[in-house]
């Protein structure tokens, strides 16, 4: 269990699934673990939200319906090429996940994947927040 | 069938019968002439026999003056010197007055003072100068014929004759035979037999008559004047004819057969020696050869009919497998079809399935992080609450690993070699497999080498290759009775083997040898492929490895596959593989 710190600034996330449930119960998990999480529930929304405010990670779902998780990382990478991006895929798509990071991603991924696992990656790709 | 026979067979019939003609043609002609010539031969030596002794009479006549042959010992004595020189051919000679009175005679019949008034020869003799008669009785009752010279002298005329030996002069005729039925006659103008044929021809002494001495206009049945001129008809008489003729006409002797006829003119026309040969006799070889060219021609026509027969029952049959051939591999094409259909609907509903298995196991999280509020500690069912949570989490692990699996094999294999490592490759497959094992009744062991090389190949195929091997061995296996499937791996010098062995029910010679031909299955129709083995052999050569089968009816089935070790590939460490030891999946 995560203990809440709440005089460390908390990370930011931007979070972007499709799947609403995914996102509400990530969103809630992380929060307790003081993370802040914004989610979006495409890549258009995503696009726009980045557009106005900063983000310490953007995690992205391969697989969505406007674009799919690649589109989305070129976008993420020409907008804000340092900020680190992780991608989480379906298993069998581990070669479109391996393209992302060869172009760009941080990491990528398959679902479904322990939350533990997942902020293991958040930390790698933000070193200068440690875990706990 | 027919047509092909018919077109086999045409040409063959035309070449055969057009030959046949033109051969026949042209040996009937050989034979004719070379007959002809013959008759030709004879005639001079006949006529050159008759004129000697007619020259001879005639050159006494002229010598002697016409007292010397009134005395018969001088008529003895040039009897005498004729017979020496003609060979005994001259019989008699005398001398007989112009009323037909044998002045002299001298011979072995008693003939003197004979009167030959009568005599149709003396009456024929008297009316020219040199004479030779027909053969006739006369008065001694034996054919013969006269040789006669007329002699003027004193106002009167005589006959000085001799008398030629039928039985000689027959046999320089009889000389002329060829072959079985050839034989030479000579017939006069009155239809009466010069000479004794050797065969009976008396009854058909008018027929022949006719052929010889009358007309022939043209007709159907093949005349000949000469070797040139085969078809030619012939209408003028004999007497004043070609000096050779032939003609081809039936056999009055035998009904049916054909005989030739080749007449030539002797003694002016008033004699006609005839040669006569069976037609069937004189073309014997003719016929053997035309015999042998039928025997010949209906053998192989009956081979070419009988070739017709199995080559189109052979074709046919041919055709008719290859119909059936092509007909089960549209079924399996579309059974393959239907297959990868299949494929990828199981892998979009196990990707479907990630998303909410997903929320399931994070919600879960989330229950068991509420949990660790202070407001839930002292509730009473917590630790139940946390065990159930962990069985979610649990069993939410469990679907993952079952689609991730389902996906593994379901998905486009990736063909990219990369350094594998088999013991673990098994693992995964025997653990996909493992509830098919199990409700198959078949026990799956593991016998890996804790030491094993890495291999260079494409982990999607091999998967492949393994799950197809381990699904067959499953299948070869009675369920009722049970048995067990071993996999084991072992180090060889530069590459690294794997074997799957089952106790199942072995597979035939016959079949084993096809096991690894595209199509073929032994299994019932819409349970396999036949395309498994096939694309596991195809894989393993494209990875440079080989893979055998040997089986036993009724022990069971191992298929070895080696694959090249990878260069840098070190051993796997024994921890690693500490587990799959002796590893048993029931």
């Amino acid at each position: 269990m995560k203990i809440i710190t709440p005089d460390i600034k908390p990370l930011k996330i931007l979070l972007v699934d499709d799947e609403q449930g995914y996102l509400h119960v990530l969103e809630k998990r992380m929060a307790r673990r003081n993370i802040e999480v914004t989610a979006a529930t495409s890549g258009s929304d995503a696009v726009g939200i980045l557009r106005g405010t900063d983000f310490d990670v953007a995690v992205v779902d391969l697989k969505m319906e406007d674009m799919d998780g690649i589109e989305v990382l070129n976008i993420f990478k020409k907008m804000v090429p340092e900020m680190p991006v992780i991608i989480l895929t379906g298993h069998g798509s581990e070669k479109a996940a391996r393209q992302g990071m060869a172009q760009g991603a941080f990491d990528y991924l398959t679902k479904p994947c322990d939350l533990e696992d997942l902020l293991e990656k958040i930390y790698q790709a933000c070193p200068s927040y440690e875990e706990g | 069938m027919f047509l092909i026979i018919l077109i086999s067979l045409a040409p063959l019939a035309l070449i055969a019968v057009v030959n046949s003609y033109q051969f026949k043609i042209a040996y009937e002609s050989k034979v004719l002439e070379h007959l002809e010539q013959v008759v030709e031969k004879h005639k001079q030596n006949i006529d050159t026999f008759l004129n000697e002794n007619l020259a001879d009479l005639r050159v006494i006549a002229s010598i002697y003056p016409i007292e010397n042959f009134q005395d018969e010992l001088f008529l003895s004595e040039l009897l005498r010197n004729l017979q020496i020189e003609h060979g005994g051919v001259v019989v008699d000679m005398g001398l007989v007055d112009d009323q037909g009175v044998q002045l002299a005679y001298s011979g072995p019949f008693k003939l003197g003072k004979a009167v030959y008034g009568d005599a149709a020869w003396f009456r024929e003799a008297m009316t020219r100068r040199n004479y030779i008669s027909d053969v006739f009785m006369g008065l001694r009752g034996l054919p013969h014929f006269i040789v006669a010279t007329k002699i003027s002298a004193n106002g009167r005329e005589w006959l000085l004759r001799c008398t030629i030996d039928f039985m000689a002069f027959n046999r320089l005729v009889e000389n002329i035979s060829i072959g079985e039925t050839g034989l030479a006659f000579i017939i006069n103008r009155q239809g009466a037999f010069q000479t004794k044929p050797r065969i009976h021809l008396e009854p058909h002494v008018g027929s022949l008559s006719e052929l010889v001495w009358g007309k022939h206009p043209a007709e159907s049945k093949p005349i000949q004047n000469s070797a040139h001129n085969w078809w030619a008809s012939q209408t003028r008489d004999f007497a004043t004819a070609l000096p050779v003729r032939t003609i081809v006409a039936d056999d009055p002797g035998a009904p049916g057969e054909s005989a030739i006829y080749i007449m030539t003119q002797l003694k002016q026309g008033q004699w006609a020696l005839v040669y006569r040969q069976n037609a069937r006799d004189a073309f014997g070889a003719w016929y053997r050869t035309r015999n042998v060219a039928i025997i010949i021609f209906l053998v192989g026509s009956m081979s070419i009919v009988f070739m017709a027969f199995l080559v189109s029952a052979k074709t046919v049959k041919r055709l008719e497998m290859a119909d059936r051939e092509k007909e089960m591999m549209n079924e399996k094409v579309i059974e393959a079809g239907k297959l990868a259909s299949l494929g990828e609907l199981a892998a979009g509903i196990a990707h479907e399935i990630n998303n909410p298995v997903a929320i399931m196991v994070e919600e879960s999280g989330w229950i068991g992080d509420l949990l660790e509020e202070d407001e839930f500690k002292e509730t009473e069912n917590v630790t139940e609450i946390r065990r159930s949570l962990k069985q979610i989490k649990t069993q939410g692990n469990r679907c993952k690993e079952i689609t991730h699996k389902l996906l593994s094999f379901a998905r486009r294999t990736d063909p990219r070699q990369q350094e594998v490592n088999l013991n673990d490759l098994i693992q995964e497959v025997v653990d996909l497999s493992g509830q098919r094992a199990k409700y198959a009744n078949v026990k799956i062991h593991q016998i890996l080498a804790k030491d094993l090389r890495m291999v260079q190949a494409s982990p999607s195929e091999l998967q492949q290759v393994l799950l197809n091997l381990i699904n067959n061995s499953i299948d070869a296996i009675d369920h009722k009775q049970g048995g067990e499937v071993t996999i084991s791996t072992t180090n060889g010098d530069g590459d690294v083997s794997f074997h799957v062995a089952d106790t199942g029910q072995g597979i035939p010679d016959a079949v084993l040898k096809r096991v690894f031909d595209p199509f073929f299955t032994t299994k019932p129709v819409g349970k396999g492929t036949g395309l498994g083995l096939s694309i596991c052999y195809g894989i393993i050569q494209k990875m440079g490895g080989k893979i055998s089968v040997n089986s036993s009816v009724g022990m069971g089935t191992t298929f070895h596959i080696s694959l090249p070790a990878a260069l840098n590939g070190k051993a796997g460490s024994e921890k690693e593989h500490a587990n799959y030891r002796g590893g048993e999946h029931v």
